[in-house]
């Protein structure tokens, strides 16, 4: 989960873009580093979520285009390849336990920009 | 000990189902089994013999599974008839010359059509309606002749006549009682049953004796009558009665009764112990029986009695439920009230064409038989009252008076013993169905498949699915149709809120009637019912997050996550300059081409960021999406038609762009596809699809609810010869209907799988318009026509909606993990091994 905070000058933290280039419950992916990360905002629009854009099972950098939305209670997105879930908090695979995907921190700075801490 | 070897003689549907008991019993292997069959094919399904006339094959109707009786070692004479039976010597002659013995002999040689002896009936066109030769004869006559007759109004003879009318001929019915079905009908029902036939548009002749068919005028033949009228038709079908084939029987002086058919006792054994007669051969205490069910059971007492069992016939139920399209009638017991005493009840709204009629015993206790016709839902919970000898409610009228305010005095299922015979064609109880859903049996499809009930004449469907649901309560299961966690309904009902609240997004729609955010499940269909009620720009903001991959991209997504790109060329016709062009971007962008199976050109290997260029170039050529990313419009295949090819008879080609265009991007809980053919040779393979048109001399046939795919189904034909106004209004009407009431990702065939009432059901919708529905599934289609767009154009015009295609929000760098390598000189995705290779080079 993201927390709002002011801006501090770390290497870690990278910029992405502004909460308002997201569309509520749509994804896009972003280079942090080398690493392609899915950027999901979603429920009412307050939280943002980021994972590892490369599906495990599918194989292709496909995760930020599948949908997102819950399964009792947990926040997942759906691999558009072969629909297996991916908790966005854990990263862990709802369909075949040994399958996890990478997770993100990230948070929204005062200016409403999206940061992802690249780990 | 040596085998005892049984001859049948007939290999119809009774002699067919007498070999599978006998081989599928504990001592099958004490026999051989041999049977002579004089048609040139295995048995087949005759009570079904009209579906050949809507698409159905001979091989579709057969009874007798590939192998079955080469695994059975059973042999088949086909194409053999049976001559002569020598009882001194226990042997068989048949035509080929056979002669073969046997230890027990069993007659099954079924009936024949009776042709009353008037002048002229051997002409030119004259049929009677028996055996899938006699179908084929028929459709050979129809395709050239204008008019037709049917000699008989019993069921039928009504079946007869309504194929008569599906070919598209003028179809009359020629009865010589007052009334039609006499048998089963009394006076009143056959007044509102005549309403219902002519309304179909058969043209019925009561009390109309045939006494000369002679040259006609303008027709092949003219039936002239005795009270000196006339008519002129071409094809006449003699449909007035059966009559027992007792002549093998009869030469070998076996008893025979005085009106014809083979005499036998309550173990099926003829007049010499060693010979068995089943099925409508067969007279049983004085009664021929002219239906399956009973012969079914006289091949279960047989092959019983053969294995030393000692189980009788007792005769059987009579009761017949019409199966005719529009027109539902069905009689049980003492319909015509002939017992002394009964008392009768009767129901008649002349305006809506309804006529019911209870029969009850003197006490008024017990039913003894009845009539239904205009409305005969009740037949199967009435038929297993009188049957079971259940007592009546109070006032018995409730069971026959309109329920106008929903407190039905029904019979609950409940109420039936186990030993209730729901299914009459196969003998399957009440019992049998509860065995099989506890075993796992929760569909209506799993159940016929376990206990073959309600894969006879099917009227027993709808009383079996009232059995299962009751044992599944019983059992304490839930028929869970949610269409996920988030909604506890189904898409039809998401769908009706939708409509009639005005809900325009997901949001507002979860927020009053689900709970939670949604998930793949729900998100795609409710985006799909949007777009079929209000026809959105399917990735305005609230809705581009519901979309499935495919749809938010508009493209196929591929193994690789690059994407494929399908131009719409409607009909499979396109110029060789929009060729060159497609050719000419394909090697641009270096995409893998490739001609789909669905007549037009596919583009692979399209990455993200590279699908708006791609597009740009396709429209500013004239080219628009295809929408094969969509559950919605496909392709609209069709053959060169009229204008080239020398047999067609119409413009398919026109018609099918015409289809296309109207109907693409109509969003559907699956996608449909179309194909028109130019005549009934049929290239377009029409008859495979959702909607299939093939053009008549006098119009165009439509065909519906086809598929390819996993599990093909032949389309059913909906209606013939129409105009194409007429074929038009049809096919928006059928589409709408099912945009309404299909689940999620149930294509057309599997929804009139499940449809209750099938075919005949969505004609009385669409045709008819028996829900008063067809003026808004028309307006609602017409709100789709007029408000399509091109979704493609529509995202390249806006930069906005551009920027969402490429890969990374934050760079301008593509996806390193799409590799490509060589192959028949073209692009193909890499392997994993093969990427590796890559990586390391690279
Ligand atoms: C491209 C094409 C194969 C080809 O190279 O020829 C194709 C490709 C796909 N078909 Fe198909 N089908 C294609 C013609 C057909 C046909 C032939 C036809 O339309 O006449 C059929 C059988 C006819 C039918 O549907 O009744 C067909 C029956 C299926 C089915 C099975 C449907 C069923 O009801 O059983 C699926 C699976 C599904 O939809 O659930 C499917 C699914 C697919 C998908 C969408 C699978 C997927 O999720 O990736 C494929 C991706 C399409 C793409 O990337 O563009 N495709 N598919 C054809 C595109 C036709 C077009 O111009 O739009
Ligand atoms: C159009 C139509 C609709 C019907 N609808 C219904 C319905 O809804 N419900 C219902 O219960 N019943 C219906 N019936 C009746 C049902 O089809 C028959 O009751 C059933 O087929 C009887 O089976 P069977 O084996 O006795 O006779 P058949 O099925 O007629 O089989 C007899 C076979 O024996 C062959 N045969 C005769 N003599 C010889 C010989 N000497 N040597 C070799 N072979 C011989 C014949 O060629 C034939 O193939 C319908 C019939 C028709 C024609
Ligand atoms: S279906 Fe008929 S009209 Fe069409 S191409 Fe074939 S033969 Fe010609
Ligand atoms: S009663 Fe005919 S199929 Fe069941």
């Amino acid at each position: 989960m993201n927390a709002v905070v002011e801006k501090i000058n770390s290497e870690d933290w990278i910029e992405i873009c502004a909460l308002d280039d997201l569309i509520i419950n749509d994804g896009v992916c972003a280079l942090v580093g080398d690493d392609q990360v899915a950027i999901f905002r979603t429920g009412r629009g307050d939280e943002v979520y980021a994972i590892s854009n490369f599906d495990p099972i599918g194989k292709a950098s496909v995760l930020s285009r599948g949908i997102v939305g819950d399964l009792n209670g947990r926040p997942v997105v759906a691999s558009p390849l072969y629909k297996q879930h991916f908790d966005l908090e854990t990263g862990a695979c709802l369909e075949d336990e040994s399958e996890t995907v990478k997770t993100y921190e990230t948070r929204i700075t005062k200016s409403g920009m999206i940061e992802v801490k690249n780990s | 000990m040596s085998k005892q070897r049984i001859v049948i003689i007939g290999n119809g549907m009774v002699g067919h189902r007498f070999i599978e008991f006998l081989v599928g019993s504990e001592k099958s292997d004490d026999f051989e089994v041999i049977t002579f069959c004089e048609e040139p094919r295995y048995a087949y399904d005759r009570v079904h013999l009209s579906a050949f006339f809507s698409g159905s094959t001979a091989e579709d109707l057969s009874l007798v599974e590939d192998g079955f009786y080469e695994q059975h070692g059973v042999t088949v004479h086909l194409n053999d008839k049976a001559i002569s039976i020598d009882r001194d010597n226990n042997t068989v002659k048949s035509a080929q010359g056979l002669e073969v013995s046997y230890d027990k002999l069993i007659l099954a040689t079924g009936s024949y059509p009776f042709v009353p002896p008037v002048p002229g009936k051997d002409r030119k066109g004259c049929f009677v309606y028996r055996t899938i030769e006699d179908l084929e004869g028929m459709t050979a006559a129809g395709a050239k002749g204008k008019v037709g007759a049917v000699v008989g109004g019993g069921l039928l003879g009504l079946e007869a006549a309504k194929a008569l009318k599906d070919m598209g001929l003028e179809t009359h019915v020629i009865e010589f009682a007052p009334r039609l079905m006499a048998v089963q009908v009394d006076e009143g029902g056959g007044a509102i049953l005549r309403n219902k036939i002519e309304e179909i548009g058969v043209r019925v002749h009561t009390s109309k004796n045939t006494v000369n068919i002679t040259d006609g005028n303008s027709t092949i033949n003219r039936m002239e009558f005795e009270d000196g009228e006339s008519l002129e038709t071409d094809l006449i079908v003699f449909s007035a009665g059966i009559r027992p084939r007792d002549e093998l029987a009869r030469d070998c002086g076996l008893d025979v009764g005085s009106r014809g058919g083979i005499e036998i006792n309550n173990q099926c054994q003829t007049s010499d112990p060693d010979i068995y007669a089943i099925g409508e051969c067969a007279l049983w205490n004085n009664q021929i029986f002219g239906l399956v069910a009973p012969g079914y059971s006289m091949a279960q007492v047989a092959v019983d009695h053969l294995q030393g069992k000692q189980e009788s016939f007792t005769g059987a139920d009579m009761s017949t439920k019409l199966k005719l399209m529009g027109v539902d009638v069905a009689s049980f017991g003492d319909a015509l009230g002939i017992t002394t005493g009964c008392r009768n009840y009767t129901y008649i709204d002349e305006p809506t064409g309804i006529y019911k009629k209870l029969v009850v015993s003197h006490d008024g206790e017990h039913l003894l038989g009845g009539i239904l016709i205009g409305e005969a839902d009740a037949y199967g919970n009435l038929l297993q009252m009188m049957l079971n000898d259940m007592e009546l409610p109070e006032h018995p009228d409730v069971l026959i008076l309109p329920d106008r305010d929903g407190s039905a005095v029904g019979l609950g299922v409940d109420a039936l013993p186990d030993s209730a015979v729901i299914c009459s064609c196969n003998n399957v109880t009440k019992g049998d169905l509860n065995a099989a859903v506890q075993a796992g049996c929760t569909t209506v499809g799993a159940l016929k498949s376990e206990t073959n009930a309600g894969t006879g004449c099917g009227g027993c469907v709808a009383l079996m699915t009232q059995v299962m649901n009751a044992e599944m309560e019983n059992m304490g299961m839930e028929v869970n149709t949610d269409l996920c966690e988030h909604f506890p309904y189904t898409r039809q009902d998401l769908y009706n809120l939708i409509r009639v609240e005005e809900i325009k997004s997901f949001e507002e729609l979860i927020e009053k009637h689900g709970t939670g955010r949604g998930c793949d499940i729900c998100k795609p269909t409710v985006g799909s019912i949007l777009a079929s009620c209000w026809n959105d720009y399917v990735l305005e903001k609230p809705h581009a997050g519901l979309q499935d991959t495919n749809d938010r991209y508009l493209g196929n997504m591929q193994k690789d996550g690059t994407y494929s790109v399908i131009p719409r060329i409607a009909g499979g016709e396109i110029t060789p300059e929009k060729l060159t062009i497609l050719g000419n971007i394909g090697s641009k962008y270096g995409l893998y081409t490739k001609i789909t199976g669905g007549q037009r050109i596919d583009f692979f290997g399209a990455r993200l960021d590279q699908l708006p260029d791609i597009w740009e170039e396709l429209i500013d050529a004239g080219f628009e999406s295809g929408h094969a990313y969509a559950k919605s419009l496909r392709t609209v295949k069709s053959c060169v038609g009229s204008t080239w090819c020398r047999y067609g008879v119409d413009d398919s080609v026109g018609l099918a762009i015409e289809l296309e265009n109207r109907y693409k991007g109509l969003r559907a809980p699956h996608k449909i596809k179309f194909a028109v053919s130019g005549c009934t040779r049929e290239c377009a393979e029409a008859q495979s699809k959702d909607i299939g048109v093939i053009a008549t001399e006098n119009g165009w046939n439509l065909y519906v609810c086809g598929n390819g795919g996993m599990k093909p189904r032949h389309a059913d034909l909906f209606a013939s010869d129409l105009d194409k106004e007429t074929l038009i209004k049809y096919i928006d009407r059928v589409l709408m209907f099912y945009v309404r009431t299909g689940d999620r990702l149930q294509r057309t065939s599997t929804w009139m799988e499940n449809m209750e009432g099938g075919l005949e059901y969505l004609q009385q919708v669409v045709i008819d318009d028996k829900l008063g529905l067809c003026d808004q599934l028309e307006e609602e289609m017409s709100h789709i026509v007029d408000t399509y767009q091109c979704e493609w154009k529509t995202t390249i015009e806006d930069p906005e909606k551009v920027k969402r295609f490429r890969h990374f929000i934050n760079s301008d760098k593509e996806d390193n993990n799409v590799v490509f390598v060589q192959e028949r000189d073209q692009i193909r995705p890499a392997t994993e091994e093969e990427k590796i290779e890559f990586r390391k080079v690279g």
